[in-house]
């Protein structure tokens, strides 16, 4: 080559570096559009927020940088450190206790031929229509200074740990079962034919081929109990008693003590085994994969009388409590004055002569999670949509897939303390939103983005990637196939995620806690604040009336799921 | 004049890479107005990937694509001019026939009685004149092709592209849907692009094939001439059943294999060179007695496999010819008495044999 010659650049055509930039289209366009403003609001919603948090911890109280003080004061103080452990052992223990109990409960009905699975199904799902405090509150009527069964105790009080972990256990095990009865439910049939023909005891075939199955079904679990646990705040709120763990702790700091630094240690120290579950569970999931394979045959459990009846009294006894919770949440909560007058009355559900917001309160609920269903349901598929069907741009899709993930591994409570750093800020142009109800939705809808998203993600993959090629080629913009085939074929899915965003919004506290206003009281932190002021009776009546409109939409969304199936079926059965 | 026929695609030196890997390299190629050409070869050999970057839904990274005297290398694919036809149909599953064969009609401002007239022309045409309100999952995957093919037709594209759309489908409606995509494409006279992995599919309905292997094009041309005078050891092998024997350039136009010399057409391949010596199965003759002709050696059949309509011989040649196979139909077999370990005389015709130098 004689490099004395300088060629014009233009002139040679380099073909191994340049690429071919296509010209953007409309439809490229709008979508690129979309993607930008969804990572933007995301931005705004979830990292901002969470930067604030980050360095209100680093700050004295005139707002000083001061590094890691903050932190080292709290490792300093004894009362504060002894909430780790205890927070550590509630959360474990619980974790350990609902594995068990879950794990046969999802064996029975996914591997057995027993009697009355669905019923057993439906029961246990019961605490996803409650606010975790119910089964606090049931408890002190169980157990508490005036229970009914309180001698059972030996002795014990019920205000403490052995509450924490009972009422845990409690409405932590539909989450766990749910999970389970997945993990149980995709068996390869096949295995155990080959085990079988090889003659292997069927204790051996539930070592080496039922329980390995399920293995990462049952980490995954163990995660997401723990964390759950960890991070509540109602069930020690209510039936803690003297035991602190790290979520009162962050309450007691910034309601009681007004120490917003604190409390933005405390949350970060909260943070860590949030973040922890969160990895350890994204590594699981993606083991999990690889396990299922295309081929595989669905696995037909055959009766066996013995094992099947054994499981239907574990199953019954499981069952007994739950219904034995819920009742006698209702029944107190029609009784006059517990224990001295057990006459019934509906006095207890005249929530406006008491503290805590009244009847508002509930209608604020109701609104509130019709506009987390509404509003959460669109934006979060657009989301999805984005993620899973714009073209080009990777690295953008990656990112707002990425900001998408980020809200499950944020404890509520930790949600709502960095909203208030941010919100609160005097500088923040949307420093309005504070004390508004758009701030309890948008928190809200954020808490629970990431499930919402990944529900949208697996519907469309479902659909067949190149409907989008065929809509290019007839020269169809984005937006009419998006409404036309992808709305229609995707509803289904859509509906869950509005379910799922309406039962949330209407049961849950840890969000929302440090977000109300007078105006805008909820019904589930009126249960916690009538609680607290000693009205059991109607806190009771409160979460009832939860249970009562989360079943009723329950059943509603279902109504309709069906009816949307029976005249869709002609399309959707292949 | 043949060379008459306009240029209605053309694609130059095209290259496509993902990452490190190569997936077409350096193609070039020209295709007239209202062909119907095949992209055939082997899983991975980049022909779908052609396809892609003509239909601009995975550009190319270098490269120039001109459709109808207009450089498209740059177009997003919805300013690009073609129907596409999947393996996977793609047909919307909540719409029916007719509403998704006026998909594409209804972009169009076209009235709504012209699209029903349309739409019903279209179904006409494509065989499925009577299943207009049925949904996808109510038809058989050869209705739910022609639906989607009837769908790319819709908007009388000036490019259809196929994307092994058979491939799914159980053999018999294969051959049929075959045999009508042509008949529909003599009606229209539409540019087709067919990419296919089967040969047979591609012999077929090409009125030329590309054959393309490791992202290059091994070569071009008639079905007819893939067949008989395949351009490159690849191509003998990849299209139809081959036999190759490997042997040395004695002199022009003669080729040692083992010790024996056969008489066929060496070109400019120089003396003492490698070559591999190729005879397709249905060209070898074979006979009971001796015959004094050129290239006639004598053979053993070693085993004999009934297929039907013929029967295929695996017969052993002299030394260094290796194993060959000959079909023979079930009226000769039975004429020469043919069992294994029968003796034979095969005759390979010097026009039948085709020798490749060896790369060495």
């Amino acid at each position: 080559m004689n490099t004395t010659v300088s060629i014009p650049a233009s002139t040679v055509p380099n073909n191994r570096v340049s690429s071919i930039k296509i010209k953007l289209s409309r439809d490229d366009y709008t979508l690129r559009i979309g993607l930008v403003l969804l990572i933007g609001l995301l931005t705004v919603f979830v990292v901002f927020p969470l930067y604030s948090l980050l360095s209100k911890s680093m700050e004295d109280m005139d707002g000083n940088f001061v590094g890691l003080q903050n932190f080292h004061e709290y490792f300093q103080t004894p009362a504060l450190l002894i909430s780790v452990g205890n927070s550590l052992s509630v959360a474990f223990f619980t974790a350990m206790i609902v594995l068990v109990l879950a794990f046969i409960y999802a064996y029975a009905l996914t591997r057995t031929q027993m009697p009355f699975r669905l019923f057993f199904r439906g029961v246990a799902l019961i605490p996803i229509l409650a606010p975790s405090l119910l089964a606090a509150i049931s408890l002190i009527y169980w157990f508490g200074t005036q229970g009914v069964i309180k001698s059972w105790l030996f002795g014990s009080s019920i205000y403490g740990p052995i509450g924490v972990v009972m009422a845990s256990c409690f409405w932590v095990f539909p989450h766990a079962l749910m999970i389970l009865i997945t993990a149980l439910s995709t068996a390869d049939a096949r295995l155990y034919e080959a085990a079988e023909a090889l003659r292997t005891p069927k204790w051996r075939i539930f070592w080496t081929v039922t329980l390995p199955g399920a293995k990462y079904g049952i980490l995954s679990t163990g995660f997401i109990v723990f964390t759950l646990v960890i991070t509540d705040f109602g069930v020690p709120k209510v039936i803690g008693g003297n035991f602190n763990v790290l979520a009162t702790d962050v309450y007691k700091q910034v309601v009681g003590q007004q120490n917003f630094e604190m409390g933005a240690v405390v949350s970060l120290v909260l943070l860590l085994p949030a973040v922890i579950a969160f990895i350890a569970d994204r590594w699981v999931q993606r083991k999990q994969v690889a396990l299922l394979s295309a081929r595989a045959v669905p696995f037909q459990p055959k009766p066996e009388p013995l094992r099947d009846w054994l499981l239907f009294g574990f199953c019954s006894f499981i069952a007994f409590i739950f219904l034995a919770m819920l009742a006698m949440a209702a029944y107190a909560s029609f009784v006059t004055f517990w224990p001295y007058n057990l006459s019934l009355t509906l006095n207890n559900y005249d929530f406006d002569l008491m503290d805590g917001g009244g009847w508002e309160a509930y209608y604020n609920s109701i609104q509130m999670a019709i506009y987390c269903a509404i509003f959460g349901t669109g934006l979060i598929f657009i989301g999805s949509y984005l993620v899973e069907k714009a073209r080009g741009v990777t690295w953008m899709r990656t990112l707002l897939h990425l900001i998408a993930m980020l809200p499950l591994a944020i404890p509520g409570l930790v949600l709502g303390i960095a909203y208030i750093f941010f919100f609160n800020h005097p500088d923040n142009p949307l420093g309005f939103l504070y004390g508004t109800m758009a701030i309890l939705v948008i928190s809200t809808i954020i808490h629970f983005y990431t499930v919402s998203h990944l529900t949208g993600l697996t519907a469309l993959k479902q659909l067949d990637p190149e409907f989008e090629t065929v809509s290019l080629s007839l020269k169809t913009p984005v937006w009419r196939t998006f409404g036309k085939v992808t709305l229609p074929v995707c509803l289904p899915a859509l509906l869950d995620v509005a379910s799922y965003l309406f039962l949330n919004a209407m049961t849950t506290v840890s969000v929302v806690v440090f977000l109300y206003s007078p105006e805008t009281m909820l019904a589930s932190i009126a249960v916690l604040n009538m609680d607290d002021a000693g009205d059991i009776a109607p806190a009771a009546a409160m979460a009832l009336m939860i249970v009562y409109t989360s079943a009723t939409f329950r059943i509603l969304h279902a109504l309709f799921s069906n009816y949307l199936k029976r005249r869709t079926q002609v399309w959707r059965n292949r | 004049m043949p060379e008459s026929k306009q240029n209605y695609l053309r694609i130059e030196n095209l290259t496509k890479h993902f990452g490190d890997f190569v997936a077409v390299q350096e193609l070039s190629l020209e295709i007239h107005d209202g062909e119907f050409i095949c992209f055939l070869g082997p899983s991975g050999c980049g022909k779908t990937t052609l396809l892609r970057a003509i239909a601009g839904l995975d550009p190319q990274s270098s490269g120039r694509i001109t459709q109808a005297e207009k450089d498209i290398s740059n177009l997003p694919p919805s300013q690009r001019d073609f129907g596409i036809v999947f393996q996977s149909y793609a047909l919307f599953p909540n719409l029916t026939v007719f509403q998704n064969v006026a998909y594409g009609l209804e972009n169009m401002k076209i009235p709504k009685p012209a699209i029903q007239k349309q739409v019903n022309d279209l179904l006409d045409l494509v065989g499925m004149p009577e299943q207009t309100d049925k949904y996808p999952a109510q038809l058989s995957g050869g209705q739910q092709q022609r639906v989607a093919l009837a769908r790319a037709l819709a908007t009388s594209p000036g490019l259809l592209l196929l994307d092994e759309p058979l491939s799914a489908l159980d053999a018999r409606v294969r051959a049929t849907l075959r045999h009508e995509i042509r008949l529909l494409h003599e009606r229209l006279g539409v540019t087709t692009i067919l990419v296919t992995h089967d040969q047979e599919e591609a012999l077929s309905m090409a009125d030329r094939i590309v054959v393309m292997n490791e992202g290059r094009i091994e070569q071009v041309g008639t079905p007819e001439e893939i067949y008989s005078t395949p351009a490159s050891p690849f191509v003998a092998d990849f299209i139809g059943v081959m036999n190759f024997m490997q042997g040395e350039v004695s002199t022009s136009g003669k080729v040692l294999v083992g010790e024996k010399t056969l008489v066929c057409e060496t070109g400019e391949i120089p003396h003492a060179s490698k070559v591999r010596l190729t005879v397709r199965p249905e060209d070898i003759v074979c006979s009971a007695k001796a015959k004094d002709i050129i290239n006639s050696f004598a053979v053993k059949v070693e085993s004999l496999e009934f297929l039907g309509s013929f029967c295929r011989l695996i017969l052993k040649g002299p030394e260094g010819f290796g194993e060959l196979m000959t079909d023979l139909s079930t009226q000769q077999v039975h004429e020469l008495n043919v069992s294994p370990g029968t003796a034979l005389t095969a005759v390979f015709p010097a026009r039948n044999l085709r020798v490749f130098q060896e790369s060495s």
